[in-house]
């Protein structure tokens, strides 16, 4: 297998562990298959200190596999970590969760509650706050975006309001925006901080054959970009292996439609052959 | 000292217009046997407190629920649940949309009998102004504004547990909890459906009290219902009912809650219910979910 072979989905979990360097010894929650597979990795190779739940109620040792398990299985548990305890660490501020968010704004505030019409009548009802807003006050955030569009980074607001954000305007007496804390933003494209002026979306690195200008084009607001723009690296021979094992059963090839490869020129490479 | 009950004894104890709270966690471990009981009975107007599954979907659909106090609503493996979404979606329901933790401090606040308990969870988002009844206070020791949660009392809770005996102790094998605890404590009156009714010695024995999480003057009334979590999972006694869920949900976009109701929970008990699903080796032999 040469490197050139990895996909997008193995780009962006590799990006998106990076998330979690230097994190220290923090409840890492990686919210769906590929944040859960990211934050793994992490913990498996450079911040072994993570903590992980097995997404029920048992922190881990060692983190279980994405895919291919049984409930009859055993794993690593070190401690009970049901939900009433889950936000008793979540309050202390040391957690740092991976999100899946169908709305950010410019701001960094995040929907996944409901969307257009009226909020006694919306067009959409989705999940619900959940713990969003507890979580975005109290501890570190990163998002993770499968489809960067337009329709994801929204205009204005977000149509209901579920995390707090870099908004002036909504910031609570006593409250600086530093006291926010929203870290990293993967999505098919690229990966972006908030390290612009004011906590502007910024872009820190695009993935292999895609342009500033086509990041833009699916956002509905201003980025800004680092000065020197680079490109989102590929994954290492021994981050694939270590994700093969974490996933038997390659289920995140199924994460993202199609399944599209991690560098898109190999792809216009092979086309015109 | 005997609160056992039969469903319809127990739940004849709520009436239109009283504040419930239901134990559980999506579609896991909640008291969907007292769920259909209450179906059957005239009641409305009903405020729901719950981490909703289906319990608040079917409540909704059925035209019992005046107000849902949410945080989501979710069958987990099917992330919007139908019957929730058309009741949002067609205004029928108020609901007070909160966070999950706001939901655990407001549970303790009328556990503890205090009026709120102060909080940064939901200040800078639409929770703050969405729910207007939500006040914000100031601290004697610091200079920010604090989320004053107030206390959520229940007239009821219903909640299922793994085994009960007639007094009341109540035993959790699950992995999880959930807030179960704090629904017993925050209700005036808990009604426990039970897998099953043992004799207290059962508790004397090993560690089996380890697992008790509430007193048994935290609980009023045991409604003995082996299988009475259904199609919602039991853990470890049995998963949840995938197939079952997946036919309720297709029914909200098909023949309608009406049909549901109709096939599984109108003019039937929950003997009847069960054998319809399969009889409760069925229901046992149902695989536990793998997260």
């Amino acid at each position: 297998m040469t490197q050139q072979d990895y996909s997008l989905a193995e780009l962006m979990t590799v990006a998106a562990a990076e998330a979690f360097r230097g994190n220290g010894e923090v409840l890492a929650t990686g919210i769906g298959l590929l944040p859960r597979l990211a934050a793994s990795l992490a913990m498996k190779t450079f911040t072994p200190e993570l903590m992980m739940t097995d997404s029920q109620s048992w922190l881990l040792s060692e983190p279980n596999n994405v895919s291919g398990r049984a409930a009859s299985d055993q794993q690593a548990q070190e401690s009970w970590m049901g939900f009433s305890r889950i936000f008793d660490n979540v309050w202390s501020g040391k957690r740092h969760a991976m999100v899946g968010p169908t709305q950010i704004d410019a701001y960094g505030q995040t929907n996944i509650s409901a969307l257009g019409g009226e909020y006694t009548k919306p067009k959409i009802q989705m999940l619900g706050v959940r713990g969003f807003p507890g979580n975005s006050i109290c501890h570190a955030n990163s998002f993770f975006v499968p489809n960067h569009s337009r329709r994801v980074f929204v205009p204005g607001e977000c149509d209901v309001v579920c995390s707090i954000g870099y908004n002036p305007q909504r910031l609570p007496r006593g409250y600086s925006l530093d006291d926010i804390d929203i870290r990293l933003v993967i999505s098919n494209l690229c990966v972006m901080d908030w390290g612009g002026a004011n906590h502007q979306l910024r872009v820190v690195s695009l993935h292999p054959g895609v342009s500033f200008d086509e990041v833009q084009d699916n956002t509905s607001f201003d980025l800004a970009q680092v000065d020197n723009l680079t490109t989102t690296p590929a994954p290492t021979a021994e981050q694939m292996a270590i994700m093969a094992t974490l996933d038997p059963a390659n289920s995140r090839a199924k994460q993202l439609k199609d399944n599209p490869v991690g560098d898109r020129r190999r792809l216009e490479e092979s086309n015109n052959v | 000292m005997d609160k056992v009950r039969s469903a319809r004894e127990a739940v004849s104890a709520i009436t239109d217009g009283m504040t419930i709270g239901i134990g559980g966690w999506g579609p896991r471990r909640k008291p969907m046997a007292l769920i259909r009981e209450l179906l059957r009975s005239p009641v409305k107007d009903l405020t729901v407190v719950a981490y909703g599954g289906a319990d608040v979907g079917l409540l909704c659909a059925a035209g019992k629920v005046k107000r849902v106090i949410f945080a989501f609503v979710s069958l987990d493996f099917i992330p919007l649940e139908p019957y929730f979404r058309k009741a949002r979606e067609s205004g029928a329901i108020e609901v007070s949309e909160i966070d999950e933790g706001m939901m655990l401090l407001g549970l303790r606040a009328a556990a503890w009998g205090v009026p709120y308990i102060p909080t940064k969870i939901g200040l800078g988002t639409d929770v703050v102004r969405l729910n207007p009844q939500i006040k914000m206070v100031d601290s004697p020791y610091d200079d920010k504004e604090w989320l004053a949660m107030p206390a959520l009392k229940l007239d009821v809770a219903l909640i299922h547990v793994s085994r009960a005996d007639q007094r009341g102790v109540c035993q959790i094998d699950s992995p999880d909890v959930y807030m179960d605890d704090w629904f017993a404590r925050a209700a005036e009156t808990t009604i426990v459906s039970c897998d099953e009714l043992v004799d207290s010695a059962h508790f004397h024995q090993g560690d089996n009290a380890r697992s008790v999480f509430w007193e048994r003057n935290v609980t009023q009334m045991v409604v003995p219902i082996a299988g009475g979590a259904h199609p919602s999972s039991c853990d470890p006694l049995y998963g949840f009912d995938m197939g079952h869920f997946k036919e309720y949900a297709a029914s909200a976009s098909g023949d309608g809650i009406d049909a549901y109701l109709e096939k599984y929970v109108s003019a039937k008990d929950e003997q009847t219910y069960q054998s319809l699903v399969g009889g409760i080796d069925a229901i046992r032999a149902l695989p536990l979910p793998v997260y």
